[in-house]
């Protein structure tokens, strides 16, 4: 069975899922359900715990394993506040580290990221760090006690497709921690193309969401992902950079 | 360097003349780019881009979609006082309307805050007229940690203050900042502003600038249209936007178009601003900057809002009271404006719902606690191994 463990869990669906974008909550419970998903991410700024029915919570099946996110932080205080408040509101003990302090690009900011999981880690969290794809940064991550890589393809919500392909490709080889690509996947070949690469998962949120039809779309990804996962497995593996010589230069040595 | 420095630059350009100037052909050419510049703005603000108006919202609502989701956030104001020492022709508040002012008192806050979170409301802005004695930033500190017990975010819209008074909100749980240039022709700001500190054309458009360096999250600009030509005035807001968010990349930086409403004083807008100019303003602004915040009070009626949310809206106010004391008291019905939109949080949720957006209440949790201690130890070092090494 092809599983991917992270911070103890076993999953075996690869796609992970967000709660941002979406316009009504039963489409984003149907969405959930078709993409098979088994790990959702969910803004802590969003959580509104007195919401009764419009707590966002109740419409995330039990069994999908919650990764509240610290979307809005700025810097790693922040970032380790909206952890701790998570926790306290019995958002269980995953933690994706977002730390923004670009309102532009919405690209991350490693040095503070890095901190914030040093700290987290410390605290018992299961932390993965959305991050900007640099080598060092994800090594640092994953030494401080980061359980999950989880680099950006393009910047959140570009529906750009792996722009940073070259970047990750280096992480997913050096790679001593799962590495969950997120942010910028527009399309389920895009998706699969993540996975062929030999990423152990991808997160997908603006694609899904503001998708004409949410539902049909979460079904497609899921597909692709499993498409990608299985050409991986299959051994597609990595390509060879460079031609392989068709007549031997070196066959007179015998 | 301040954005004045930019408006002094370009303030004497033949603006009639570049609007009137532009070409059909110019306007199709901008709507093929993903990147504009500052002349690509002066097309999408012509006479000519009216005709595109269709083809500008299909644009502005995929990016808006695509960057904010199907998601509208909510808020409300919290008029704590109506004292103001200056002299506006435009607004009720002004010095010269006669009419009984008031002021808040600690438990009518928490009143009123309450109400509001009974109601829906998590986001409130916090309002007063312009007075430093009534409106000190003693008592808009002392307001902030009241209505902090009910509420997700807290902005305020009061009196331009010093950088150093900003940050001492900020760190009483205050997380944005709305100032309203109200014009950005600073010979007409001079016309209508008679009387008062509000004059200080130069010291209220650095207020935002001064958020920034604060540290509010959020800094919501605007101008009031309706006072001079609003092409003009919405290129002006919309470079301010792009000045403070290029030179303040944390913040998020929001513009709002506010018209011009009736209101005590009986002032008539120099210019009459229809919904299809309102409509083209909104549309060259998301254009320009696709990332950031737009806001719509009610101040415009409910069924033109209903169409204005799918424009690149991202952020309105619901069952809003323009009066102190509005929500929980309602002894009072001096109103800074008349509203147009009447309907209860309910009401805007189920029409959000309608439309296609997911209404959302609550999109922050205020941080800022007294007295407490550093979240990060002062001694953390940047080199993630520091835990093994220290055997913390």
């Amino acid at each position: 069975m092809d599983e991917l463990q992270i911070g103890g869990v076993k999953l075996t669906n690869r796609l992970f899922a967000g709660t941002g974008k979406f316009a009504d909550h039963s489409v984003m419970r149907e969405a959930f359900h078709q993409s098979e998903t088994e790990v959702v991410t969910v803004a802590v700024r969003r959580v509104d715990l007195e919401a009764g029915q419009e707590n966002i919570l109740e419409d995330i099946p039990s069994g999908i394993i919650l990764m509240p996110n610290t979307s809005g932080a700025r810097n790693a205080e922040e970032a380790v506040r909206i952890a701790r408040l998570a926790k306290a509101a019995g958002m269980g003990n995953w933690i994706k580290i977002e730390v923004i302090a670009d309102q532009k690009y919405l690209l991350p900011d490693n040095e503070e990221t890095l901190r914030a999981v040093d700290v987290l880690a410390n605290e018992g969290f299961v932390v993965l760090p959305y991050m900007n794809p640099d080598l060092m940064a994800a090594k640092k991550m994953a030494d401080a006690g980061a359980a999950a890589i989880m680099p950006l393809g393009s910047p959140i919500g570009s529906n750009r497709g792996i722009r940073m392909k070259e970047m990750i490709r280096i992480l997913i080889e050096e790679k001593t921690v799962p590495i969950v690509v997120d942010a910028g996947i527009g399309r389920p070949s895009e998706a699969a193309e993540a996975m062929e690469m030999g990423a152990d998962a991808v997160l997908v949120n603006t694609a899904i969401a503001t998708a004409d039809d949410p539902v049909g779309m979460a079904k497609a990804f899921n597909l692709a992902v499993k498409a990608g996962r299985g050409a991986y497995l299959s051994g597609l593996g990595p390509v060879s950079e460079r031609a392989n010589a068709s007549s031997p230069l070196t066959g007179f040595l015998g | 360097m301040s954005f004045y420095n930019i408006y002094d630059e370009i303030k004497t350009q033949p603006y009639e003349q570049l609007f009137n100037g532009v070409t059909p052909q110019e306007v199709e050419a901008v709507l093929q780019k993903s990147q504009l510049d500052e002349r690509d703005l002066l097309v999408l603000l012509s006479p000519a881009a009216e005709n595109y108006l269709e083809k500008m919202a299909q644009k502005a609502h995929k990016l808006t979609v695509q960057h904010f989701g199907k998601v509208i956030s909510l808020y409300a104001p919290l008029y704590l006082t109506d004292y103001c020492v200056n002299k506006c022709t435009y607004c009720s508040f002004s010095l010269d309307n006669d009419f009984p002012r008031r002021k808040l008192s600690a438990i009518e806050i928490d009143q009123e805050a309450k109400a509001l979170k009974s109601m829906g409301i998590q986001h409130v802005i916090l309002l007063t007229g312009e007075s430093r004695k009534h409106s000190s930033v003693a008592y808009l500190a002392e307001s902030a940690r009241l209505v902090k017990a009910h509420a997700a975010s807290i902005a305020i819209e009061v009196q331009p203050l010093d950088t150093e008074e900003y940050k001492q909100l900020c760190q009483s749980g205050v997380d944005g900042l709305t100032v309203y240039q109200e014009v950005y022709n600073e010979d007409i700001y001079k016309e209508i502003h008679v009387k008062g500190p509000k004059r200080n054309y130069r010291y209220r458009l650095d207020a935002p600038e001064r958020g920034c360096q604060a540290g509010m999250r959020t800094v919501n600009i605007g101008a009031l249209l309706g006072l001079d030509d609003w092409r003009k005035e919405v290129f002006f807001t919309s470079l301010h936007a792009r000045y403070l968010q290029k030179k303040y990349i944390e913040t998020e930086v929001a513009v709002s178009f506010p018209r011009i409403r009736p209101n005590l004083g009986g002032f008539a807008p120099k210019v009459n601003v229809e919904d299809k100019n309102l409509v083209q303003a909104m549309l060259a602004f998301r254009l320009f900057m696709p990332r950031a915040g737009i806001t719509l009070s009610t101040r415009e009626e409910a069924a033109l809002r209903d169409q204005l949310i799918k424009l690149g809206v991202t952020k309105m106010s619901a069952a809003s009271s323009t009066v102190v004391g509005g929500y929980a008291t309602k002894q009072n019905d001096n109103s800074q404006f008349e509203i147009s939109d009447s309907r209860s949080v309910e009401e805007v949720k189920m029409s959000l719902k309608r439309n296609g957006y997911q209404p959302v209440s609550k999109d922050w949790d205020i941080l800022v606690e007294a007295e407490e201690e550093p979240v990060i130890a002062a001694a953390y070092t940047h080199n993630g191994n520091t835990r093994a090494n220290t055997g913390v």
